[in-house]
């Protein structure tokens, strides 16, 4: 139907979309590559030389290495597992007749806007601090110690805090799956006398199954560049207990000004990040023919 | 009976998610209640929930420091700069995608979202010292610059999903009618549009005002952005509990409300249309 003069003005209007995504994707990750051969730190400028694969020895022999990607995928399995298992509880139940639903989802959904350091904050001093927050108020209220929860579970405080930020997102997804579950088929089945377990897991689970891939595939891209929570938190630690892959690259590269090692850091980042976007591209794609 | 039972079930089920609900809403409730507070009250070792001394005065403290002021007007210009800027490139680009489909456009999309795939932290230290040399560094130009394109293709699938539900017959039967090209796209085109380049708008001023590893980064003072400004609270001098409050209510207020109207949206915007 196109003619071909609405082709070229397509293909004009299509351009500068194009041409600057292309630019901003491979310049910066063409420097990236070639900074992780050099040896390169800014603090000693001029004596840049090609080091070969310098950098990413040193980077994987980094004692903050394996810690580091070890605490980059237990953050992210274990804000997956409470969102997802919290979010097909949460759609379920809201999906449930009630009064106030609407009031109720607007709660929910809520702290998906609040920025990620306003909630690192307000989590870490008024909730968590053990002499001045909430909890340790609760804590000797009932006669217990309070918990200096990041100096004795860094790692597991921020899991807290992104998981109550990333669980209203996938309530949200997983509840709109949920109003197109088929009501007809589920009334059947009630009918056949099947009970409420059974429902859910041979009828709510594998409609939801979809969307809990496409949530788990966008959490996790979002997951793996959590910054802002250890930054304002634990600065990565003590030590390197809550040290990611992301959160050490910017040490590398912004506080040791390290440019080389943390550009091998960054690549290594990357190849990590590709395996998840592989799986979650496809899944998009099949959408797309649909 | 059945009536009866289902009333009862509708009273657990509310009064089950109200709880959770407001669990899950509490830290921001603390929050906006902790604001109104005197800084002696907000640290009580008994903390109080309503019956307190209600005070403004962390308001106005807050918003006599200059400062405050300087970084919320930041992140207005570089989450609506940096949205507009998007829209500018992608409706074009999303229009011919959805219109003027080719061979290889889905191809092309793929693509696009692909590049959002990229974990920021494998291309910080380049964009750093491209920006620090070109003298962008702390800018609300460099952010603007970097939030566009951090956000452009999420704003060219949002576009393109709202783009392609438009049918194209409407467009030949405008034609058949003898409306000229301009008043095709000014009259039939503009109105069917103007929802989704609204949505999408919407999404991403909220994306935009709470990205915060780009915004931290290349930011030091005078262009930080309420994510960068409150995230300086952090170090222990600044610690008072009230006075922080009251600055993180007003940085997330304007953005919570915009986000409760865009409910639908953002499952469509964030899952690429695989979700709707």
């Amino acid at each position: 139907m196109a003619t071909q003069a609405s082709r070229t003005a397509g293909r004009l209007m299509l351009t500068p979309a194009v041409l600057l995504l292309f630019l901003w994707m491979i310049v910066p990750l063409g420097m990236t590559i070639y900074f992780s051969f050099l040896r390169f730190n800014l603090l000693m400028p001029g004596t840049e030389a090609f080091t070969g694969f310098e950098n990413y020895t040193y980077f994987f022999t980094d004692p903050a290495f394996w810690p580091a990607l070890t605490n980059t995928l237990t953050l992210v399995l274990g804000v997956l597992v409470i969102t997802v298992v919290g979010g097909v509880a949460l759609a379920v139940l809201l999906d449930q007749p009630m009064w106030g639903q609407g009031i109720v989802r607007i709660l929910v959904i809520a702290p998906f806007f609040v920025m990620p350091s306003v909630s690192a904050l307000v989590w870490k001093n008024m909730l968590m601090n053990p002499v001045n927050g909430l909890f340790a108020a609760l804590a000797r209220g009932l006669g217990l110690q309070p918990i200096d929860f990041f100096a004795d579970a860094p790692l597991a405080s921020i899991i807290a805090i992104v998981a109550w930020q990333w669980l209203p997102f996938a309530t949200l997804i997983l509840f709109t799956a949920m109003q197109s579950l088929d009501r007809e088929q589920m009334e059947a089945a009630e009918m056949d006398g099947a009970g409420p377990i059974w429902r859910f897991v041979h009828l709510t689970v594998p409609h939801l199954m979809r969307a809990m891939t496409v949530v788990v595939l966008i959490q996790t891209i979002f997951l793996l560049s959590v910054f802002a929570e250890i930054l304002v938190t634990t600065n990565g630690g003590p030590g390197t207990a809550s040290t990611t892959l992301t959160f050490l690259v910017y040490m590398q590269s912004m506080l040791q000004f390290d440019v080389g090692l943390g550009s091998a850091g960054g690549i290594v980042a990357v190849i990590l990040a590709n395996i998840v976007a592989i799986f979650l591209m496809r899944m998009i794609g099949k959408n797309l023919e649909a | 009976m059945a009536r009866e039972a289902s009333k009862g079930h509708k009273a657990v089920v509310t009064a089950l998610a109200w709880g959770v609900a407001l669990l899950i809403f509490f830290p921001i409730l603390w929050t906006f209640l902790t604001s109104f507070k005197t800084e002696g009250e907000a640290i009580n070792s008994h903390p109080s929930f309503l019956f307190f001394d209600w005070t403004l005065e962390n308001y106005e403290t807050v918003n006599q420091r200059s400062d405050y002021l300087a970084h919320f007007w930041n992140s207005v210009v570089i989450s609506l700069g940096s949205t507009v800027l998007g829209l500018v490139i992608a409706v074009p680009a999303a229009w011919s995608m959805a219109f003027v489909p080719g061979k290889r456009t889905k191809d092309l999309l793929m693509w696009m979202l692909s590049t959002k795939m990229l974990p920021a932290v494998g291309v910080l230290v380049p964009i750093y010292l491209l920006a620090r040399d070109a003298g962008l560094l702390d800018t609300k130009t460099g952010l603007v610059i970097v939030l566009t394109m951090v956000n452009l293709p999420i704003i060219v699938w949002m576009l393109y999903t709202y783009f392609r539900e438009i049918p194209g017959e409407i467009l030949e039967a405008a034609r058949m009618d003898g409306a000229t090209l301009s008043s095709e796209i000014l009259y039939v085109l503009t109105p069917m549009a103007v929802p989704g380049i609204a949505s999408t708008l919407l999404l991403n001023v909220i994306l935009a005002w709470n990205e915060s590893f780009w915004t931290l980064n290349l930011t030091a003072a005078t262009a930080a952005p309420l994510t960068a400004f409150i995230a300086s609270y952090s170090s222990p001098e600044g610690l008072f509990y009230a006075k922080l409050s009251a600055a993180s209510t007003m940085a997330i207020a304007p953005i919570m409300i915009l986000g409760w109207f865009s409910q639908k949206q953002l499952v469509r915007g964030l899952t690429f249309g695989a979700v709707k």
